[in-house]
């Protein structure tokens, strides 16, 4: 914690003129051009954007599922846009949290083992898995469904199972990709409402859509159009405490 | 550790989930092992059968035959033992005891006749101290004796398949059968031992008197005979084997430098060279056999490759929380090595229980046993084809991309 209270007043995360660039057939696609962008610790951003905008690639680049074919990228201080494979890997494992818009949950565990997988990647004891993996089901409200299957729970205990998983490792950052994407109003806003919760907490969230009802959540607005960011608003905190985080 | 535990529970997870088809993966696998397995089975169980035949000649046991080297041979040299070199041995050699010579006269080819019928059969020249270790002896009547032998009496002792061929009464002592030319009378019916791999009829054979039989060789000017003794002490076997060879080389008249024109053979000896050709043999048959198993790998290549296809979405997501290269390979690999190892085992048993229902359908066989080093070498030999087959599929799978494998429908 002595690092977090160190670098308290530098960016969570700095990107610098990042560029991706595909080939599709013959042609190159600049899926982003020069995205600037620093989002601090504890902040609440949504970025916002029609599909084709570039806003799933900055999310997979932000989320080190994907690299940068230009720029910089710092997290946490530390430079990820040219670690290789593994050091991704472990970045995605400890500093990130994925919630997926169709939840991504493995279909054949049940969701105590849904939570526990990620711990597995840090060669945490199944002992201890168990526990941190029991108590952040608990925390989403999901502590009597530890032993149920993906198939056997509503879209909404699913996308809470997904988030508890995000969260068990503790990471920097809570990447959600159209969380509600695939929900009914009124269980969208119940998750909307436990991100608010976290938010308050002291996570760090940064949100996909191109809702902009659900943009609204956020504390902050990144618009991205055509690869690069066109608009960054920020609504005020919505949220209350800042020294949760410490 | 952690992540090596739990690269196994996802992989058996796997398995379980598609019972039927990991059952169907692994036939290929089950009816290889299971071929290897039962033909070893098999041939070990021979060996066995035919090595307990030596061991009747007991720890203490030598046999002295004549043998030629190749060289030797071709120079147009003869080899033989002769009654000379038994009474050599006799007289020289200390620390020996039942100094027994075998002239065998005719193997199945000496006609023997009762009344009017007749029959082939071997026919050997023993003393009395001949059958050993109670592996044969008379049910009825007696075996040559020491009397017969000084006397040249015109006495048999004959196998039981004789009274069956010759329709000899049940009670055959006292009859008389021809030999040569010359009327023995039977005194004596030996065991029944059986037969020799279903091939060789041992109870087919006339005992006769040594000296009767060495005169009945008249025409040859000198027999060739086995001599079979018995040391006093087992721990004294070298140096009584050196005294031997001294005392016939000398009889032979060889000179320093010259090869034995003889050898002698112990048990122990015998049963060695039999066992390791025995053993070369199931080696050779089962990696004949083996190249089935080949097959069985190429079937779960076939299989992991599917697998890992329907499995991209899971194998991105678990990429997406953390998984290496490393992680999704060992998982794969394992799965693939348990499947193939599952089949070796599955094999095993049935490879085992195959040579077991041969054994109790064809006499032939004495019995099935399965070695230790075949479990080793066929479970060993599967977990490697399950490795070097489930590698593609696996380095496939920890190959992907994890955005397009998150993204696969």
């Amino acid at each position: 914690m002595s690092v977090a209270l160190a670098t308290d007043t530098a960016p969570l995360l700095e990107l610098r003129g990042i560029g991706k660039r595909y080939r599709m057939g013959e042609t190159d696609v600049d899926a982003l051009r020069g995205v600037d962008l620093a989002i601090a610790r504890n902040e609440y951003v949504a970025f916002i954007g029609p599909s084709g905008s570039g806003k799933t690639t900055l999310m997979n680049i932000v989320g080190c599922l994907d690299r940068p074919s230009s720029g910089s990228y710092l997290l946490n201080g530390q430079r990820v846009a040219d670690l290789d494979d593994n050091a991704l890997a472990r970045i995605r494992n400890r500093e990130i949290g994925f919630v997926f818009q169709n939840f991504n949950l493995l279909g054949r565990a049940d969701a105590l083992h849904n939570v526990m997988q990620p711990l597995v990647y840090r060669g945490i004891k199944l002992r201890e898995r168990r526990q941190l993996a029991t108590a952040a089901l608990t925390g989403v409200g999901l502590g009597d469904r530890l032993d149920h299957r993906p198939n056997q729970l509503s879209g909404g205990q699913r996308q809470r199972v997904a988030i508890a998983r995000a969260l068990v490792g503790k990471p920097s950052i809570l990447l959600a990709d159209e969380p509600t994407g695939n929900l009914d109003s009124t269980t969208a806003r119940e998750i909307m409402a436990m991100f608010a919760t976290l938010h308050r907490a002291g996570n760090t969230i940064i949100l996909v859509t191109h809702d902009a009802e659900v943009a609204a959540h956020a504390e902050r607005t990144v618009a991205i159009r055509d690869g690069q960011v066109i608009g960054d608003t920020r609504h005020g905190r919505k949220g209350t405490a800042h020294g949760a985080a410490g | 550790m952690a992540r090596l535990a739990e690269a196994l529970r996802a992989a058996l997870g796997a398995i379980r989930a598609h019972l039927l088809r990991a059952a169907l993966t692994v036939l290929g696998m089950v009816i290889g092992v299971a071929a290897v397995i039962a033909v070893v089975a098999l041939l070990q169980g021979f060996g066995q059968s035919i090595t307990q035949q030596f061991r009747n000649l007991g720890a203490n046991g030598l046999v002295i035959v004549a043998y030629l080297p190749q060289k030797a041979a071709l120079e147009g040299r003869i080899a033989r033992i002769t009654p000379d070199d038994l009474l050599a041995i006799r007289q020289r050699v200390a620390g020996v005891r039942d100094v027994v010579p075998l002239l065998p006269l005719a193997q199945f080819s000496a006609e023997v006749r009762y009344g009017s019928r007749s029959s082939n059969t071997s026919v050997s020249g023993t003393t009395s101290g001949f059958p050993r270790n109670g592996a044969r002896y008379p049910v009825q009547g007696r075996f040559v004796v020491a009397g017969d032998d000084t006397t040249r009496r015109p006495v048999a002792v004959i196998g039981q398949t004789l009274i069956k061929d010759l329709h000899l009464p049940a009670d055959p002592e006292g009859h008389f059968i021809q030999l040569f030319g010359t009327w023995f009378k039977v005194v004596g019916v030996l065991n029944k031992v059986g037969t020799l791999v279903g091939l060789i009829d041992r109870d087919n054979l006339v005992y006769i008197p040594y000296t009767t039989a060495v005169s009945l060789s008249g025409a040859l000017t000198a027999p060739n005979i086995v001599i079979q003794l018995d040391v006093d002490n087992a721990r004294a076997i070298k140096p009584v084997e050196a005294r031997i060879t001294a005392v016939l080389r000398r009889q032979h008249h060889l000179l320093p430098g010259e090869a034995d024109d003889f050898k002698i053979q112990s048990a122990a000896e015998l049963t060695k060279a039999l066992t390791s050709a025995l053993d070369s043999a199931s080696l050779i048959l089962g990696a004949i056999v083996g190249i089935s198993l080949l097959v069985g790998g190429v079937g779960i290549m076939n299989v992991m490759l599917v697998s890992v296809t329907e499995r991209t979405r899971e194998i991105g997501i678990q990429k997406s929380l953390g998984a290496t290269r490393a992680d999704i390979l060992l998982q794969f690999l394992l799965e693939a090595v348990l499947l193939s190892l599952l089949g070796g085992l599955v094999g095993l048993a049935l490879g085992y229980g195959i040579g077991k229902l041969v054994v109790h359908l064809v006499p032939a066989f004495a019995g099935a046993i399965v070695p230790g080093w075949t479990i080793a070498l066929s479970l060993g030999f599967t977990a490697a084809v399950g490795l070097v087959f489930g590698i593609t599929p696996a380095a496939k799978a920890a190959a992907l991309d994890p955005i397009e494998a998150l993204r696969y429908e």
